[in-house]
């Protein structure tokens, strides 16, 4: 069995100082990346709660839950608080702050007090939306399209906008703040080539926040003043282009699903190499594909108004576009799949997660493509096909992605090993409970189920009736890391400092780590993922641990 | 790539405006300037979504676009213009001053950028009012009624597509006016650190960003003053 | 900053002359009836206006590193992205 470091006594960032106002008015991005953890489960139950009313109502065919405007508030709901204030910051604001400056061997991020202020920019930004939700709400769809947001509805579409609108200058500063930290703060000896692939994942999300979210920022500006000045910039009747609202809205929104999926890339590529003890296959091409997904990802966007009324020629560009972009993606999981082949398999739960990635991205994926096609679009826009697209992507690719991260890194954050057995139960329940919410909606869409709707003819009931049953699955299969976790602060074994025997300089340091991550600033000589030379039995580098022992 | 920088043993010997977290200044001074760029971009995009709107409704609407703009008062629009970019002068040499320790220049061209900053607002703030007097202001008591198009006699301007004009005006033009309000504050916040002495030819970071700042609301007006009021001024 | 040393305040305040003569050639072209091309002209004249400020003022062209020219080249870019591919639509609606 592989020793225990002895733990108790010694100062780590958790136990450095004690009381709210050390977390509250910490600089050191670890414990800014758990007030993050705590912040966005907080709005994953919100955006869930608002999921299951919406799949109770969704159990019969007829709207006998709730009137037709709840209904429209209850997904618009959902869909505000899932992408704004859970997926979006999830990744990059509780494992990216943690261990971006870990894994390039940094003290800090570049600008301490700036995450931190980010961190409260999105607290403002969800209490804001939270009494927008108490006092109303929104019923446009989260992607709230004029004319109807801006002249017809009379829910709370300006305070919405201002959240989201506040919410958004958070995203941007910690892209900021991760962008300058990776070009400025690289230890000694950690090239551009040496940076683990999470590195390159959150550098290429970075982008994309800085360069997108101001343009949504922009269009909510537009949509207030227009809504509290009854002007006509998307107004039909005034002369405006309701079209220009969507252009600009998804000129960031599409960029923001690459902000969702890149960083939970990242995460997989750590896990596959460390469960299959080898080098990422392809190393350069899933780097710089993060940064292509990035680019054309930008490209893009009016494929999501394809019979909205853009002009055919146009529609034509973006469809060719959306099927190049496609491209880097793909790369990636040829990648993956070449890093498994032949390699040392474990299929701790972390595993377990990043394999659910490659096959539910993968059908996610292709779907997308299914949807870039003019002709098939024209058939399953607006119907649950799209629905269960982008819920492939985003829950079985993205969260999957923030799960097995959360396992692999969680001794490293925490000091403690979870449960093995239960997580590896956990990651099974998530993966039948996802198959069966959404595949079904896959059906349901092409034989034409329109989404947002809350009544539906008797003969779609059996598929809805699986897919509620689906998501009851699936939520247990959530609740249960969370209750594990929990337990494992207080009664987990103490983890080692490299339980994994995982390769880079975060696995270097202790679990816990101290508030300056390093004892001494790690000079690096060792390409990434050196797992031939952590597994030779001739190392005897003082951290080597056997083969993966966290049980 | 960052040069290497040597393991740096903190505490003794290093200016004290150097942050724990660095280990050189050297390595401070790059961030925040590369910090401060990235910033900017956000701005360029964040402006940039008006300029979006601005190009489709300048196209779509071009006849009311010429009418409107006509409306605007090129003589303020020009000075403001020249304002401007005599305050990117005093900013720079403020920051010259601030690495060549001239004291006395570099508070001078602090507080004259700071006037020219108000001059800048005062002269908005007489258009505003203009713009007020003549019904101008998109909202209920827009009128734009019986305004030739240049060029088309006889031709009268839809008010409908002249407020939204009107509006692109009032929001870009507002927008970078308190843009210009807050870079005033900096400067404000500059000139007290100054007085104090806070600014050396080692340590005048904090100058140098807010210059960054300042000359980038200075070429957002660039290109503002000629799409808005240099649409269509042939006679 | 690694002009030629007595250089610098030479340099900004023919920059500032030039800025000021550019505002006058603007206002001036926006005069003469050049048709379609007074757009171009305009933009052309503030861009050439706002390169000088970029350059000069904000330093670009003294910066030893590449990396401040690849983030104001990428913004500009995504910028123009923005502005063609919103044209792409606008600009073909007549044809269909």
């Amino acid at each position: 069995m592989a020793t225990q470091n002895p733990q108790p006594e010694r100062v780590n960032y958790l136990n450095k100082e004690y009381g709210v106002g050390s977390w509250l008015l910490t600089t050191d991005h670890k414990r800014i990346a758990l007030l993050y953890l705590l912040s966005i489960t907080f709005f994953f139950f919100i955006g869930g709660f608002f999921a299951l009313l919406i799949r109770l109502e969704l159990l019969t065919p007829a709207g006998d839950l709730v009137q037709a405007d709840t209904y429209n508030k209850l997904f618009t709901m959902h869909g505000m608080v899932m992408i704004f204030f859970f997926l979006i910051p999830s990744i990059p604001a509780v494992l990216g702050n943690f261990l971006v400056p870990m894994m390039i061997g940094a003290k800090d991020l570049a600008f301490p007090r700036i995450n931190l202020l980010s961190w409260y920019l999105y607290i403002i930004g969800g209490v804001m939306m939270l009494h927008c939700m108490l006092t109303g709400g929104v019923d446009t769809g989260w992607t709230f399209y004029t004319p109807f947001s801006t002249a017809y509805t009379n829910t709370k579409i300006v305070e919405a906008g201002l959240a989201i609108f506040v919410a958004g200058f958070s995203s941007i500063l910690t892209g900021l703040n991760f962008v300058v930290t990776i070009h400025r703060m690289r230890a000694p000896g950690m090239t551009w080539s040496r940076l683990p692939l999470f590195i390159w994942a959150h550098y290429a999300t970075s982008i994309i926040q800085i360069l997108g979210t101001p343009v949504v920022a922009i269009t909510i500006v537009l949509v207030a003043v227009e809504r509290t000045l009854h002007l006509g910039i998307f107004d039909p009747k005034l002369g405006g282009d309701p079209l220009l609202f969507q252009h600009l809205f998804w000129f960031y929104s599409h960029p923001a699903v690459y902000i969702m999926i890149l960083p939970s890339m990242g995460i997989v590529s750590e896990i596959i190499a460390c469960f299959s003890r080898k080098r990422i296959f392809g190393y350069s091409f899933v780097a710089l594909s993060s940064i292509a997904i990035a680019v054309f990802g930008f490209l893009v966007w009016a494929h999501h108004m394809f019979v909205a009324g853009i002009s055919v020629y146009a529609a034509l560009i973006f469809s060719l576009l959306s099927y190049a972009v496609a491209v880097p993606s793909a790369v990636k999981v040829f990648n993956w799949t070449a890093t498994l082949y032949k390699g040392s398999i474990h299929y701790d739960a972390p595993m377990l997660y990043a394999f659910g990635f490659l096959g539910l991205f993968t059908m996610g994926g292709l779907t997308g493509l299914f949807l870039a096609a003019l002709g098939i679009n024209v058939h399953v826009t607006d119907t649950y096909f799209v629905v269960a697209h982008f819920h492939y992507i985003m829950v079985g690719g993205a969260v999957m992605g923030y799960l097995g991260g959360m396992h692999f890194w969680w001794p490293k954050i925490s000091g403690k090993l979870y449960p093995e057995g239960w997580a590896r139960l956990a990651a099974l329940i998530v993966f039948i409970g996802f198959n069966l919410t959404f595949f079904p909606q896959f059906i349901l869409g092409y034989v034409g189920m329109p989404r947002r709707y809350y009544q539906y003819p008797p003969e779609f009931q059996v598929l809805n009736v699986l897919s509620t049953a689906g998501a009851t699955v699936l939520g247990v299969g959530y609740l249960l890391p969370m209750i594990y976790f929990l337990w494992s602060m207080r009664y987990g074994k103490p983890a080692p400092d490299n339980p994994w025997n995982a390769a880079g300089l975060e696995w270097k340091t202790a679990s816990p780590p101290p508030t300056f991550n390093f004892d001494e600033e790690p000079v690096v000589t060792w390409e990434a993922y050196n797992y031939e030379e952590l597994d030779s039995p001739h190392n005897d580098a003082p951290h080597k641990q056997e083969v993966p022992v966290a049980r | 790539m960052p040069d290497s920088q040597t393991v740096a043993v903190s505490g003794e010997g290093h200016n004290p405006a150097l942050l724990h977290h660095f280990a050189t200044e050297e390595q401070q001074r790059n961030s925040a300037s590369l910090g401060m760029w990235i910033f900017l971009a956000t701005e360029v995009m964040f402006f940039g979504g008006l300029f979006c709107a601005y190009l489709i409704y300048r196209l779509k609407y071009f006849a009311e676009f010429s009418a409107a703009s006509k409306t605007l008062a090129l003589s303020l629009g020009a000075t403001n213009t020249a304002v401007l970019i005599c305050s990117s002068l005093t900013v720079v040499l403020a920051v010259y001053a601030a690495q060549h320790a001239k004291r006395s220049m570099l508070l001078g061209n602090l507080i004259l950028t700071i006037i020219l900053g108000f001059v800048f607002l005062g002269i908005k703030a007489v258009e505003y009012n203009e713009k007020f007097e003549k019904h101008h202001v998109p909202g209920p008591s827009f009128q734009f009624n019986e305004v030739n198009v240049p060029g088309h006699p006889g031709q009268y301007a839809n008010p409908s597509h002249a407020q939204i004009f009107f509006a692109l005006y009032f929001v870009m033009t507002g927008l970078h006016a308190l843009h210009m309000i807050i870079g005033i504050g900096i400067f404000v916040w500059l000139l007290t650190a100054a007085w104090k002495g806070r600014f050396t030819p080692e340590y005048n970071t904090p100058v140098e960003m807010g210059g960054l700042y300042w000359h980038f609301v200075d070429i957002i007006w660039i290109y503002l003053f000629p799409l808005l009021y240099l649409i269509d001024r042939h006679p | 900053m690694s002009e030629h040393s007595s250089s610098p305040l030479k340099t900004y305040v023919t920059i500032w002359l030039t800025l000021l003569a550019g505002t006058a050639l603007t206002v001036y072209a926006a005069t003469v009836d050049l048709g379609n091309f007074n757009a171009a002209v305009a933009l052309t004249i503030a861009s050439c206006k706002a390169l000088l400020v970029a350059l000069f003022f904000m330093h670009i062209r003294g910066a030893s590193e590449r990396l401040i020219k690849l983030v104001v080249i990428t913004t500009v870019f995504f910028l123009l992205i923005l502005l063609a591919l919103s044209m792409a639509d606008y600009g073909t609606r007549a044809w269909s």
